[in-house]
């Protein structure tokens, strides 16, 4: 459950992009996240409502791209998607491989809506 | 509706930190290995023999980490080797800051090996760089042969594995063949060693390697 601690760094991040007027207008969090990135996006979703949920972020919401694991095979030279965390290459065999996406664990992009689309 | 661009990695800061922590060690010649694996599969107990086997060749120093207790402190103390147990208060993993303040309680200056015993956990501990050398894992044959697949960032950040409890293979549903299989599968260029602590098997071995891994790297 290190979730929780994955969304306090989010949080930081908002906060160092994000000047303090305009916390309240988060509306989304964009990230990527891989994977083997070892993060389940429905507990960091719920760690995310739980810590910004009494705060100027309350109406910050994560929009999560998921990025499969694929690997590049220097025997075969195919680029495929894997079995996850798997370095097999699954056409040919080889361990000679390396990963070319699944452990991101990115903030892409941070949504700030219109002054009056968050006035009462 | 204004979007800004980040585009940063959600643990960058822990990433600066540990990058600071490994500035520290090179500083001071030192090697620094972070060992993991799930609860109860013997990393203290290797830790244990690991100590009794290099104490004598080189200095060695452990940081702790658990959720409760410094039983794991007190275990190490008794061997006379400097220990600072770092106690995380439901935390299911170290991170480079709480390595960072732990440095300040041990003397690192003449040191050879620090040894930091990550908190029991196959998941989160994966994503934190302490700063170490390297990540060493050990999976017990009590867990049966799966676990690689099951938690395949721990064994791929890994340099090597230890098989341990190799003594009770008789008796538990683990296959070696399987478990070596599965964790090369995860990560080919995995070194791997079969431990018992009862029996003292392969302790040795593990402790040679890993005299030969601080030499590569610190003293080439």
């Amino acid at each position: 459950m290190h979730e929780l601690s994955v969304a306090q760094s989010i949080v930081e991040i908002i906060q160092q992009h994000v000047p303090r007027s305009e916390w309240e207008r988060v509306a989304a969090v964009r990230l990527k996240i891989g994977a083997i990135a070892g993060v389940v996006p429905e507990s960091l979703e719920f760690s995310f409502q739980a810590i910004t949920a009494e705060s100027t972020m309350s109406h910050a919401r994560l929009e999560i791209e998921s990025i499969p694991f694929r690997i590049h095979c220097h025997t075969c030279l195919t680029t495929a998607e894997n079995e996850i965390g798997v370095a097999q290459c699954s056409s040919c065999g080889s361990t000679d491989t390396n990963i070319i996406s699944g452990s991101e664990l990115d903030v892409s992009e941070i949504e700030i809506a219109d002054p009056e689309a968050v006035r009462p | 509706m204004s979007i800004i661009t980040v585009e940063r990695k959600v643990l960058e800061k822990n990433d600066e930190l540990a990058a600071k922590n490994r500035t520290v060690f090179e500083a001071h010649g030192l090697f620094v290995i972070n060992l993991v694996s799930s609860p109860g599969s013997g990393k203290t107990s290797i830790l244990e023999q690991t100590l009794c086997h290099l104490k004598k060749r080189m200095r060695v120093a452990v940081i702790e980490g658990d959720v409760q207790t410094d039983f794991d402190a007190q275990r190490i103390a008794k061997l006379d080797v400097p220990v600072v147990q770092i106690v995380t208060n439901g935390g299911c993993h170290l991170d480079a800051k709480l390595i960072q303040d732990a440095l300040v309680n041990l003397t690192l200056d003449g040191m050879d090996l620090l040894i930091i015993e990550n908190v029991g956990n196959l998941v989160c501990p994966a994503n934190y760089d302490l700063g170490e050398h390297m990540k060493v894992v050990v999976a017990s044959t009590t867990e049966g042969d799966d676990k690689p697949l099951k938690y395949p960032a721990m064994f791929r950040n890994a340099s090597a594995l230890l098989i341990n409890k190799i003594d009770l293979l008789p008796y538990v549903r683990c296959t070696l063949a399987e478990l070596k299989g599965n964790a090369l599968k995860i990560n080919p260029n995995l070194k791997v060693f079969e431990t018992s602590c009862t029996t003292g098997q392969g302790i040795e071995e593990w402790c040679a390697w890993l005299e030969q891994q601080r030499t590569n790297l610190i003293h080439p």
